[in-house]
């Protein structure tokens, strides 16, 4: 069974191969190879899944072992895969959202002449994300890992024609080669602390613990803080997430599966596998829930101002994935939390998205909220699975995200001390503005007088229902957004199935549960009566009004990207250009300069823009032949 | 006697460059096969030999030693190590390709122009250039080794100054202004390290009385040769002058972007991918073996200008306008790892360096040559000149990214287990210079992507609508190089069982050992 592992890979890289290089004659089968093939990897996880279960908790850990991949004095990396508890969640996550989402993309790209591309980098996406989830030692992880970050980049610049798509990839992929260097360095760190980077010894597997404890606290802090660096980068965390608004260039099914629901929780799943190292190193630790707290609030109130539905959207994944590295950051209070999060806001948020891009193919490509307004009337069932999505997204009492949520805010009090309260109050806060923002979202697209006016070219949008292959996986994701929390909850399912992987501890609450659940349900009626208010008493103007200072900053996106154009373009453009001069001028110069007081070179080489090159290299080639022929000959004396 | 494996590899494209020069002026056709059919056959002996090569066996393998010049002591020796075989088999491995995607580059010029190409010459000297390189990793005698590291030289020369793009956007008469500077640069720059060399050799020889690499390793290792400490000094530093020139290391690159922007794309590859590999492979096998002592008083020096030119050439491949010399600027960061990992003196970054060595010849080929096919669509170095070619011709620019993405070191690709080796290496014995280091990988991204973007992506220009993809000839020349980035970097295993035994070799001879791990350590 467990050499079923690699399969689970090898089906969508396969695809890929196939989809990628098969040319022209595969562009009318390509979207049911691709599709068949990420199926298939759904499958085989769906029966290690069940094999799993047969097994006590102690005993589900799975590993593979392919080849020996760098063997370099005591360096050694392995080809080889460990299939647990937690990347088994991530397993069915990926390839089951992603099967979801391969069918959509049958409806969604119908029209697309590349389609067979779109296919392939999708299929790619799924075997590198797989790899990154499967891999048994942070070497291989890396593969996984900037493969995704490809076929992110590949993704987002898919409409290539457009120059804000392939800045966007660009932008995406360099941001994130920034936590790599994190990465990377982690890697070395690793390797010169313990002398291997393999998931086995180091974290320990079940039963016996690694050696990843026994070095001293400042190395571990190193470490963790290098893979936090990567995590940020991955997860579009502050100070790395000005990429994940940017990336929504990208064909909407790609923002489902890759900027919502999967890539960008790599980093959680990096800090939740980590987590020995992250145990032993406080300080570390409390670093990972200040970067969680900051990006929460930060993706919160941008998703607040944005009236590009995708862009709204994505300021909510970004808030929502600081839930998660707040609670990964609380430790063993809150790993299995900030994993269950990830879950259900893989469902909601993947059903957000898909939603978005059924009403954006009825609206003509139209991104803009102002422009929508009252389309319940013509697409019924995306009204009511975004619906059901926005309602488990802002914790409505019974649905996912209220179970998933309300857990991380009560873990962030239990942490306990001023920053409990402070980690906590902010994660309230967060619960209220998400209500807020939503609520904004909900009631400009489907409720209200519709605005939508005829396009550049007089095209009259004609809002319509999108087909089945769109819908029904729109209709599945809802299902998971409505009941997964619950389910999950249930006699602590989740608690005792991740467990044996990541611990887990109560922690010590100064609030009761019921207070939190209490507290985050006044929020939430707040949040979603102010956006009423706002949007739903008054008419929505078509054209956005100026808005408060914070409105407008939030607009900008808190000014991120002007800060990166003054710090880092322009000065980074300064630098290349004087250092360009400086190697015409200067460094050639010097190096000719010296050679002339010795030699007379610089002599020769300007008397050779006079002309005279040809003369002065014969005569060199004299010299040189003369020397070769003279020690040929001194064999022949 | 066994069979000569070793001169025969070196030989059969000696007399292969004679017999192509040799065509008659009509059938230049003839002359381009001939030279492809003799780079195969020196490709197969090549194979031959690292099939023979026995990884555990003695340091050098196929030895070869005949009198030469008996009264100084010169002989004709050779013999490979894992790390001179793995070198052979990549020269001999990318001279096809360099001979395939240069195969019209000199064709004779359209009636009206003054210029006629000696198709024959050009397919001649590239021959002879793999013949003088393969004899240069293969040589163990010093004096050998002078020689034809010297004497590649001259073809080189003719290379660069004598076959230029097809079209120039400042006209023909610009072009070969340029070339012959470049070419002569290239020369002054050579020849100047090779001088300093010549003093260094003839300087060894008055100390140890003998060429021998193997006599004087060991002459030294057993203390029957006593060198001063300044003599070792004075001689390292005129050995690793030259190979600096060579590789080359900052600040000593400037000839490199003239070079490789004036040459043809086949030649530029020819320059980076095999001929400065002799440099920074001689840093290895002479500095290393020879003044171990010395090599280890110039470390850090040399560490501080490696790590210059890795961001140094980083940065300044972000500031090129011209498609060619973006590429020269990347690989001198790429030797400025190659640098770093040689002198880090640990195993990790040796074998990495030598790794890097190999791996950084098929990705500079796969990016340079694709390249090449694109400057001869359009006729133009200029970045600025291009734009949406993605749209007209997606095999060209799909090849042109994975040819981005091996030179930005993506994991999954060969470069990266070579880079990944020669930074962890690094880091081992100097943690900060290993983390500055780092920061290469982020510029890499930068400038790769960056030119991607800026002639690949966006809207489709006027000059670039009616662009062919990818002919047949163009794909044989890139698949196979891109198929071999994918099979390395996925399994490295058949390179570093080779060169990992020279390099621990290399490091008993330097008495070094691996910094080991702390917690190992102390348990």
């Amino acid at each position: 069974m467990e050499n079923l592992i690699a399969l689970l890979i090898a089906a969508p890289l396969l695809g890929a191969a196939v989809l990628l290089c098969g040319g022209r004659r595969l562009d009318a089968v390509g979207q049911w190879i691709g599709t068949v093939l990420a199926a298939a990897s759904f499958v085989i996880a769906a029966v290690l899944f069940a094999d799993m279960l047969g097994k006590s908790p102690e005993d589900r850990t799975f590993t593979q072992h392919l080849f020996s991949w760098i063997a370099v004095g005591d360096f050694r990396a392995d080809v080889g895969f460990q299939l647990d508890q937690l990347s088994m969640t991530f397993v069915l996550l990926i390839t089951g959202v992603g099967s979801l989402i391969h069918v959509y993309s049958i409806g969604y790209m119908e029209h697309d002449e590349r389609r067979r591309r779109f296919f392939g980098y999708l299929n790619l996406f799924l075997a590198a994300m797989l790899l990154l989830v499967l891999a048994d030692n942070y070497l291989l992880l890396y593969v996984g890992w900037e493969g995704v970050g490809l076929a992110s980049y590949l993704l987002i610049g898919f409409w290539q024609h457009k120059p804000s798509a392939a800045t966007a990839a660009k932008k995406a992929f360099l941001v994130n080669r920034v936590g790599d260097m994190g990465l990377s360095i982690a890697i070395m760190l690793m390797f010169t602390t313990f002398g291997t980077f393999a998931f086995g010894p180091l974290l320990g597997t079940e039963g016996h613990s690694g050696i990843a404890g026994d070095a001293g606290e400042g190395k571990l802090t190193a470490i963790a803080l290098m893979l936090l660096l990567a995590a940020c980068g991955k997860s579009a965390q502050v100070p790395l997430q000005s990429w994940l608004g940017d990336a929504m260039e990208g064909p909407t099914p790609v923002s489902a599966l890759i900027h919502a629901a999967t890539m960008v929780t790599a980093g959680v799943y990096l800090i939740v596998r980590s987590a020995a190292v992250f145990n032993a190193a406080p300080d570390a630790q409390l670093v990972v829930t200040v970067v969680g707290g900051v990006t929460l609030l930060f993706g919160a109130i941008v998703g607040c101002a944005k009236d590009d539905i995708k862009k709204a959207l994505a300021g909510s994944t970004m808030s929502q994935i600081g839930y998660m590295v707040l609670a990964a950051g609380l430790g063993p209070i809150g790993y299995v939390f900030a994993i269950m999060h990830l879950v259900t806001h893989g469902f909601f948020k993947a059903g957000l998205f898909l939603g978005a891009g059924s009403v954006m193919h009825g609206m003509n490509d139209e991104v803009d909220m102002r422009k929508f307004g009252g389309l319940r009337k013509y697409m019924p069932v995306t009204f009511v699975t975004f619906g059901l999505g926005y309602l488990a997204i802002i914790g409505f009492p019974g649905l996912s995200g209220f179970f998933s949520k309300d857990k991380i805010i009560e873990a962030a009090f239990a942490k306990g001390g001023t920053e409990g309260w402070i980690l906590g109050g902010v994660a309230l806060l967060g619960a209220a503005i998400t209500a807020y923002y939503m609520t904004r979202v909900m009631i400009m697209t489907f409720f209200g007088e519709k605005r939508w006016q005829p396009d550049a070219e007089g095209h009259e949008p004609h809002p319509h229902e999108s087909p089945s292959s769109m819908t029904i996986p729109m209709i599945v994701l809802a299902f998971g957004s409505v009941f997964a929390g619950a389910f999950f909850s249930i006699g602590d399912r989740f608690v005792h199935w991740l467990e044996p992987v990541t611990g887990h501890s109560e922690g010590d609450s100064p609030v009761s549960a019921l207070t939190v659940t209490a507290a985050t349900m006044v929020l939430l009626v707040v949040g979603a009566g102010i956006a009423y208010l706002q949007y739903g008493r008054s008419s929505v103007p078509v054209t956005a009004p100026r808005g408060s200072l914070l409105t407008r900053a939030a607009r900008r996106d808190l000014y991120q990207d002007d800060f990166n154009h003054v710090v880092l373009v322009r000065g980074g453009e300064h630098l290349t250009r004087s250092l360009v001069y400086v190697d015409h001028t200067l460094v050639d110069g010097v190096v000719n300069g010296t050679a002339a007081s010795v030699g007379g070179l610089s002599g020769r080489l300007r008397k050779l823009q006079n002309g005279y090159a040809r003369s002065y290299a014969v005569s060199m080639f004299g010299g040189a032949a003369i020397l070769v022929a003279a020690t040929l000959l001194m064999r022949a004396v | 006697m066994s069979f000569p494996l070793l001169t025969a590899t070196a030989v059969l494209p000696a007399l292969g460059a004679i017999a192509t020069a040799a065509v008659p002026a009509a059938q230049r056709v003839a002359a381009k096969w001939l030279a492809l059919l003799v780079s195969l056959g020196t490709l197969a002996l090549a194979a031959v030999t690292l099939v023979r090569f026995d990884p555990d066996g003695a340091r050098y393998q196929l030895t070869e030693s005949h009198a030469w010049i008996p009264d100084f002591g010169v002989r004709y020796q050779l013999g490979v190590d894992g790390i001179g075989v793995a070198l052979v088999a990549l020269t001999a491995l990318l001279i096809p390709f360099v001979i395939l995607a240069g195969w019209h580059d000199a064709d004779p010029m359209e009636t009206g122009s003054r210029r006629w190409r000696p198709t024959q010459g050009f397919f001649a000297l590239i021959l002879a250039v793999e013949a003088m390189v393969i004899i240069s990793f293969e040589a163990t005698d010093v004096f050998l080794f002078y020689i034809f590291f010297e004497a590649m030289l001259i073809p080189m020369y003719f290379l660069i100054g004598g076959f230029g793009d097809r079209a120039h956007e400042h006209g023909d008469e610009a072009a070969a202004t340029q070339r012959s500077y470049a070419a002569v640069k290239f020369l002054l720059y050579n020849l100047v390290g090779g001088l300093i060399m010549l003093a260094a050799v003839i300087g060894l020889y008055v100390v140890a009385g003998s060429f021998s690499l193997q006599e004087i390793v060991h002459a030294r290792a057993d203390g029957s040769l006593h060198m001063a400490t300044s003599t070792e000094r004075w001689l390292f530093l005129g050995f690793f002058f030259a190979f600096a020139v060579k590789a080359p290391l900052w600040p000593l690159h400037t000839w490199l972007p003239n070079a490789m922007g004036e040459a043809t794309a086949p030649v530029a590859v020819l320059i980076t991918a095999v001929v400065d590999k002799v440099g920074t492979f001689a840093m290895l096998r002479f500095c290393l073996q020879l003044f171990p002592e010395a090599s280890k008083w110039a470390t850090p020096a040399i560490l501080v200008l490696a790590l210059i030119s890795i961001v140094y050439g980083a940065l300044l491949a972000v500031g090129q306008r011209d498609i060619k010399r973006l590429v020269a600027y990347a690989s001198i960061s790429h030797f400025g790892f190659i640098i770093l990992g040689i002198f880090a003196l640990t195993t990790q970054g040796q074998s990495g360096a030598t790794l890097y060595m190999v791996n950084h010849g098929i990705s500079t080929a796969a990016l340079m040559l694709v390249a090449g096919f694109l400057i001869s669509r359009r006729g133009s170095r200029l970045i600025a000149d291009y734009g949406g070619v993605q749209k007209v011709a997606p095999v060209l620019a799909g090849t042109f990214l994975i040819g981005s993405l091996a030179t930005l070191s993506l994991p999954g690709l060969a470069p990266f287990v070579s880079e990944f080796l020669v930074l962890v290496g690094t880091f081992t014995r100097y943690p900060v210079v290993g983390i500055i280091a780092t920061f290469g990988i982020v510029l890499a991204a930068l400038y790769t992507l960056v030119l991607y973007q800026r002639t690949m992506t966006g809207p489709v220009r006027a000059e670039v609508a009616e662009m062919p993809d990818l002919r047949v000839r163009e794909l044989l020349v890139v698949a196979p190089l891109i198929a071999l980035l994918i099979f390395l970097g996925v399994y490295p295993k058949p390179i570093t069982d080779i060169v990992n035994p020279a390099v621990k070799q290399t490091m008993s001879d330097v008495q070094k050992t691996d910094p080991q791990p702390e917690v190992e350590a102390a348990k």
